[in-house]
């Protein structure tokens, strides 16, 4: 019996050391000369040279054309290193993030019940979804799927990343408008550390002329970081459970507040160009 | 035991050599195909025959609009050189105007050059040209390039047609030359190419075949081979927003057959060409090491 509990010990610590050892060796340490096998749908295995040259190709592109989706998606996957594992960690320590990466939810408008939602009461959090993505003009549709993270689950949680950044604009009631996204880009940064968000942040507001410039860092900022840093991880917020949720209650679990008043313009042509292409498709 | 040898043989699950023979990106996959379906490759995959035509139109239609923007990325300009000595080594208008054919010429690259040649080098307005491309959103390039030129709306010098190459319905004997740039691989069957281009060709006539090859320095073969299969599909990427028509563009390549037995082939169609060699008075001359390679056969 002393014998097999020794034994039994000694694997155990051994396991537990060579599970440190290998998060040590995680992404950091990795030298990938040769490039793997794809390990999901869509993976696009890449080498560390092919890395970096895709993160500063797609820098260029995307600060030359911000609507170039894919290629700030691609910015943001190659420069991600050990956030995303870090973010991982985020959720598995929450119950409701173990819940996210067990049934791995998908955002977009086939597993968004649109019709559902507007029939919700006022107040609601799925209520106030359906007016924000008519208020703007867009649909949940537009993001481009994950192509160059190597871990499956991490490319999940990259993926749930993109598809949740509709639910941040709405919980902090931003529209879409550049100096909007730059100031939740700041927000994302605080609340979540990744770095494509930090990137954004620190040249998108090139693009501002100076008077909105401004605006942005004396009021917008200060708030992104103060409400960002103190709420919680919402990476962690299983958002199709919540539809119901009464939206002032669901800001104070989380931690968030009001940012000053925003600049809305008139709604984009997305979500009308893809209504008009379902009709379309549907006749 | 100790922890770190563990770990070492958790992280490698086989030795580091077999590791890189297993990933490496140049070995084609195999499919298994059914005795009744003729296939044919499409890059590194096997295709049926019947639907490479439209798979690579499907490549050309996306790529037509940055087409000219991307060969000069990918090969940073160096697609010209390889142009111009494409045309001055045929040298069109030397012995009088000429009729040519320029098969796969889709935006107009060789048949400008072809005029330019003949005008600046023998004074010569009469030669013309025909483009012919299987795919009318490249043709549209091409004649919006024209647009650009003194040759727009000289049909008796210029004009475009959407035809197959392996299928020209052209009578025959009617040209001097016909040329074929960076087009040839893409064709689904190689043999009947040549076997048209000899039948419109009049006698005397000369066949050019400007094409990517086999490249056999080693050390420039490596960097090529790792240049082509990192950088070029990211380069689709970024300019383009189109991975997998770039990787289709290498694959091809590496499709395609060496210079000699590409030289037997012309030979087979009943061209005449030079000796089973490179350079002067041979089948092909190499282009950079032959990264490119131009063939040339002349119809007896």
């Amino acid at each position: 019996m002393s014998a097999a509990t020794t034994i039994l010990r000694a694997s155990r610590s051994c396991l537990a050391q060579t599970t440190i050892c290998a998060a040590n060796n995680n992404v950091l340490n990795q030298r990938r000369f040769f490039r793997s096998q794809p390990s999901y749908d869509g993976h696009i295995p890449l080498n560390w040279f092919e890395n970096a040259f895709l993160a500063v190709g797609s820098a260029i592109a995307s600060l030359s054309d911000p609507r170039r989706g894919d290629m700030i998606a691609a910015l943001g996957e190659t420069t991600a290193g050990p956030a995303l594992p870090r973010l991982r960690e985020v959720m598995l320590e929450s119950r409701e993030g173990r819940r996210i990466l067990k049934d791995r939810p998908r955002v977009n408008s086939s597993t968004i019940d649109m019709q559902e939602l507007s029939a919700l009461s006022e107040g609601t959090f799925g209520r106030a979804y359906v007016t924000w993505l008519d208020r703007c003009g867009v649909t949940p549709d537009t993001r481009e799927p994950v192509h160059y993270i190597d871990d499956p689950e991490l490319a999940y949680v990259m993926q749930r990343y993109r598809e949740c950044h509709d639910f941040y604009h709405c919980i902090c009631s931003l529209p879409v408008n550049v100096e909007s996204e730059l100031a939740l880009k700041f927000f994302e940064f605080a609340n979540l550390g990744l770095p494509v968000a930090a990137i954004s942040a620190v040249f998108g507001h090139l693009r501002l002329d100076s008077e909105r410039r401004s605006r942005l860092f004396r009021e917008f900022v200060p708030w992104a970081l103060r409400c960002g840093g103190s709420a919680q991880s919402l990476i962690t917020v299983y958002w199709e459970e919540r539809w119901q949720q009464d939206v002032g209650e669901l800001k104070k679990e989380l931690g968030i507040w009001d940012p000053p008043q925003a600049r809305w313009s008139k709604p984009l042509s997305e979500a009308k160009l893809a209504a008009e292409k379902r009709l379309q498709t549907s006749q | 035991m100790r922890p770190t040898t563990r770990v070492l043989r958790l992280q490698r699950a086989q030795p580091l050599y077999l590791a890189h023979r297993r990933h490496a990106h140049t070995t084609p996959h195999t499919n298994v195909t059914t005795e009744a379906e003729k296939t044919t490759h499409f890059g590194f995959r096997t295709v049926p025959e019947t639907s490479k035509e439209t798979l690579v139109k499907d490549v050309f239609n996306s790529v037509a609009s940055k087409y000219d923007l991307m060969n000069d990325a990918m090969s940073f300009g160096v697609h010209r050189l390889w142009k111009d000595t494409f045309v001055s080594l045929l040298k069109p208008g030397k012995s009088g105007a000429i009729r040519c054919l320029d098969v796969a010429g889709g935006t107009g690259d060789i048949a400008l050059r072809i005029l330019d040649y003949a005008k600046d080098n023998y004074a010569d307005r009469e030669t013309s040209v025909e483009v012919l491309d299987i795919n009318s959103e490249m043709l549209k390039e091409g004649y919006k390039r024209f647009k650009k030129t003194m040759y727009h709306k000289s049909a008796r010098i210029v004009s475009f047609i959407e035809g197959n190459a392996q299928k020209l319905e052209l009578p025959p004997s009617t040209y001097d030359l016909y040329t074929i740039a960076f087009g040839i691989r893409n064709c689904t069957s190689i043999p009947d190419v040549l076997k048209e281009a000899h039948r419109v060709l009049k006698p005397g006539g000369t066949f050019a075949c400007l094409e990517f090859s086999k490249v056999d320095n080693p050390i420039l073969a490596t960097i090529y081979e790792n240049y082509s299969f990192s950088i070029i599909p990211l380069l689709g990427t970024i300019l383009a927003s189109d991975r997998a028509s770039y990787q289709y563009l290498v694959e091809s390549i590496r499709r395609f057959p060496p210079q000699s037995q590409f030289g037997q082939m012309i030979r087979d169609a009943g061209f005449e060409t030079g000796g089973d060699f490179e350079g002067e008075g041979g089948a092909w001359r190499d282009l950079w090491g032959g990264v490119a390679s131009i063939h040339t056969g002349v119809k007896i």
